[in-house]
């Protein structure tokens, strides 16, 4: 019998609402839910290959242990009672041994992310961490200094704007369907795209200006634009008036930085920067300078964030239509959020955390997230004190840490792996247990409480039984909980007790999701008054360009512009980056999409190449400080001549991902791990490469 | 020709390749076959900007097709009603015939079956009121399917726009 499920997808991170069509408990169709604007059937290449991941043979089919050297690839399959009793075990004697604090949890972000950070809390290990600063710690950081929002606190009206920048973010194949079904509306409509990047991508295709900035200069073009824009007074007098303090610190800082200034170190012509003004002031405040999604490029990554939201609050684009609005809950329209396993009461813990945020060490990024690439440091240097047991639940240290080298000699130290994964990722095979987790079409998973101009709730509802022995990451962590005697803090024994657990007291079942899969709150936009309404939260209550946050922890709000300096002859900056088709490193084992994308290449300018004498299509050897590893030449004229640039996510090292083993580079191994210690993000594009035909 | 229309509009495509991949996956197809592919062509700059097209390659649905006039068995086939051109599988020895008569390269290889594979418009899904898969699923809904003349204006209506001033 067919039956239609409306639920979450989940090959990337963004959770477009999907509608499922089964037969006899098969998948045979996946849309974008029909109901929801934006989506009406649509999905991105991911997406559209879900049920190549639910089928796929090639993922993990029932518990492992491991029984030969860790990463051999010799293990035993195992009873779900094994594998649990075996990390109870082996967790109890660690927590009893060296304290609870031993005990690292690291995750991407996501619905069941409350479950974990329950977990942790409930064993007394301070130690929770999300993939979220290693991909933009220093854009929340930089939201926080300026407006006290984060960037997952704010959303962009692309619908209404009329003029878009974008800085590298590579809006339409890094693909969020609705976001880019709202900004291809407003192109129609005559909105402008610029588009900078030292690499010509899909979007820069898509571009009405295009600059091929020299890489790692964006702070000195956006100093530039500062200057113009408070040269010639085109900001938006009444807003800022209203809304923005430390203007006169800005307006004396930013004095030497002209558009002449500017061209010397990015390369773009004067005449076009404040061509670029001139431009965006017509159309303000429906404008947008993008702050980026990934923003984890430089150590001085804040500085650059904070410049793009200054801008923005020059324009007087935020809350406005057509440009940065600060998302709405519940509780603006009197109504409540869904409930998590996190609002219960844990015992006190002591311990800093092992990346030692909120102290003076390292006081400003989110400790809602954490910094996961200290975590190598911590466990090498024994500093705060030694790790013991790292639990990885849809995160991969291995080859999202930058410098793949040094994580996995760090993970050597620890006495237990344990990861909680639907694939084979280099870190379940390098794992001593791993507990496979189900598909998202084979679970039901916590609420999603999506804020935004309008609050909404979601869920992600299951399609069909699993096809394999696995289970919920929910379940999962619950059972292993049961084995730690903290079962108390988990009220539930099926993922649908939980939601129907966490919906108590909003007014909403979980009944009401089966029609169309979301409940809104309101069916109006909310944009709060511009002339008095808007809820800036910080201290002052407006947006501080001199940042109290900033200021109070030691920090300058405007440090001198230091240039980015040439790498040395025959080096290259080794630049990073997305494709439409994979999803970080979790999807180059999917058939579809390892069909279409198997492996990467390295961008190369055409100019340098002859230079070196690497031939387009021929392997070269690229190496840094760090690493070095063999990657296929794409010689081409479409890259600044300083960069070279990979895709991330290949050159994968498990074996039993047989499609996307050892295809292309792992850009990990060659980066140094180093960080902007302000904003909490590290510094992807510091690494320098050579480049040697093999 | 078929009765209907697979229009492209290339200014919004974005080259993401999910009509393919939903394609494939709808059809249940191995490595291999691709029975619409987005061809890149580009970039190139022009006028300092860099361009580049992602065209959508189907199938035609000729009115008079190569492949089925090549088949020797009657597996390669118009259907009557609307002129969809399909391949009957139970007909299909495998002899790659229409592969070499068809123009554009559409009849594909199917190495699990050792047949031949081609679009066929997804004619359960029109036969039950849907679209094709590609049409459904493209990111930015630049694919259009629908009886030839009802094909959208688009084009037409941004040409207008741009050549036409109002002051």
């Amino acid at each position: 019998m067919e039956k239609e499920v409306y639920s979450l997808c989940f090959m990337c991170s963004v959770r477009c609402p999907i509608r499922v069509v089964t037969k006899d408990d098969q998948v045979k169709w996946i849309e974008g839910n029909p109901h929801v604007t934006g989506m009406e059937g649509s999905l991105c290449p991911r997406g559209a290959a879900g049920t190549g991941l639910l089928y796929d043979n090639e993922r993990v089919q029932s518990p492992m242990i491991r029984t030969g050297p860790r990463g051999s690839g010799q293990w035993k399959k195992a009873t779900w009672d094994e594998a649990l009793n075996m990390v109870g075990e082996k967790l109890k004697k660690i927590i009893d041994e060296h304290g609870a604090h031993s005990v690292v949890l690291g995750e991407r972000t996501q619905l069941a992310t409350h479950v974990s950070k329950t977990f942790l809390k409930a064993i007394g290990s301070p130690n929770h961490y999300t993939h979220d600063a290693i991909c933009k710690g220093s854009v929340n950081t930089a939201g926080r200094s300026l407006l006290g929002y984060t960037d997952a606190q704010m959303g962009m009206d692309y619908k209404n704007t009329k003029h878009i920048v974008f800085y590298g973010r590579n809006f339409f194949e890094a693909i969020e369907v609705k976001g880019v079904n709202a900004l291809t509306e407003a192109i129609e409509k005559g909105a402008k795209l610029t588009y900078i990047d030292p690499r010509v991508s899909v979007t820069a295709t898509k571009s009405n200006r295009y600059w091929m900035i020299r890489p790692g200069t964006d702070l000195a073009l956006n100093y530039s634009l500062i200057h113009i824009i408070l040269r010639d007074r085109l900001y938006d007098a009444e807003y800022v008036r209203r809304w923005v303090t430390g203007l006169a610190e800005l307006q004396d800082f930013i004095q030497p930085y002209t558009a002449q200034w500017a061209e010397k170190e990015t390369g773009i012509p004067a005449s076009e920067i404040e061509s670029l003004v001139r431009e965006l002031e017509k159309d303000k405040p429906s404008v947008i300078f993008h702050f980026g999604y990934r923003g984890a490029n430089h150590t001085n990554e804040i500085y650059m964030r904070r410049s793009i939201l200054i801008l923005n609050a020059l324009m007087g684009s935020i809350e406005a239509k057509g440009g940065i609005f600060l998302k709405k809950g519940p509780g603006e329209v009197g109504k409540k959020p869904a409930r998590k396993l996190t609002e219960q009461d844990f015992p006190e813990i002591n311990q800093p955390r092992f990346d030692k945020l909120g102290t003076p060490d390292f006081p400003l990024p989110d400790p809602a997230h954490g910094v996961g690439q200290i975590l190598p440091y911590a466990i090498l240097n024994e500093d705060p004190y030694p790790l013991k047991a790292l639990i990885n639940y849809r995160f991969d240290p291995l080859m999202s840490i930058p410098d793949t080298n040094m994580t996995r000699d760090a993970l050597d130290k620890l006495d237990l792996i344990v990861t909680i994964d639907v694939n084979y990722s280099d870190i379940a095979w390098y794992s001593d247990v791993i507990l496979p987790e189900s598909t998202y079409l084979e679970r039901t998973d916590s609420v999603q409480q999506a804020n935004g101009l309008k609050p909404q709730m979601f869920l992600r509802q299951q399609a069909v039984t699993p096809r394999y022995d696995t289970r919920p990451g929910a379940i999962i962590l619950k059972q292993i909980g049961e084995r730690l005697g903290i079962e108390k803090y988990f009220p539930f024994q099926t993922m649908e007790d939980l939601v129907k657990w966490q919906l108590e007291g909003t007014g909403f079942y979980i009944e009401d999701f089966r029609a169309k899969g979301f409940l809104p709150y309101t069916d109006k936009q909310i944009f709060w008054d511009r002339k008095d309404g808007i809820k800036f939260k910080t201290p002052s209550g407006k947006i501080e360009l001199v940042s109290s946050l900033l200021e109070d922890a030691g920090f300058e709000s405007f440090p001198p512009y230091e240039s980015m300096p040439s790498p040395r002859e025959k080096r290259f900056r080794l630049i990073t980056g997305r494709c439409a088709l994979h999803t970080h490193i979790s999807t180059q084992n999917n058939p579809y999409l390892n069909e279409i994308a198997p492996e990467n290449v390295l961008w190369i300018n055409r100019e340098k190449a002859d230079e070196l004498g690497v031939k387009d299509g021929a392997l070269v050897e690229v190496s840094s400080d760090r690493g070095s590893g063999t990657i296929k030449a794409f010689v081409t004229d479409f890259i600044h001549p300083e960069a070279v640039f990979m895709l991330h996510g290949y050159g994968h090292q498990s074996q039993a991902a047989t499609r996307s083993f050892n295809k292309g580079l792992n850009d990990g191994l060659l980066m140094e791990n180093v960080s902007d210690m302000i904003g909490g993000s590290p510094a992807f594009h510091h690494t320098c490469v050579s480049v040697n035909p093999v | 020709m078929s009765k209907y229309y697979l229009f492209q509009d290339t200014k919004k495509c974005i080259g993401c390749h999910s009509c393919e991949v939903a394609c494939k996956s709808s059809k249940n197809l191995p490595v291999g076959p691709k029975l619409c592919e987005i061809i890149t062509i580009g970039p190139v700059f022009i006028g300092g900007l860099p361009k580049a097209a992602y065209t959508f390659m189907p199938c035609f649905h000729c009115e008079d097709p190569w492949c089925v006039a090549a088949c020797p068995t009657g597996a390669m086939q118009r259907r009557n009603q609307d002129g969809i051109v399909f391949v009957d599988p139970a007909l299909c020895v495998g002899c790659k015939t229409c592969m070499s008569a068809c123009p554009w390269g559409a009849p594909q290889w199917n190495p699990e079956t050792g047949k031949s594979v081609k679009c066929d418009y997804c004619m359960d899904r029109l036969d039950s009121g849907d679209k094709p898969a590609c049409v459904t699923v493209c990111t930015t809904h630049c694919l259009h399917f629908g009886l030839a003349e009802a094909a959208p204006p688009v084009r037409r209506e941004r040409y207008a726009k741009a050549i036409t001033s109002l002051e």
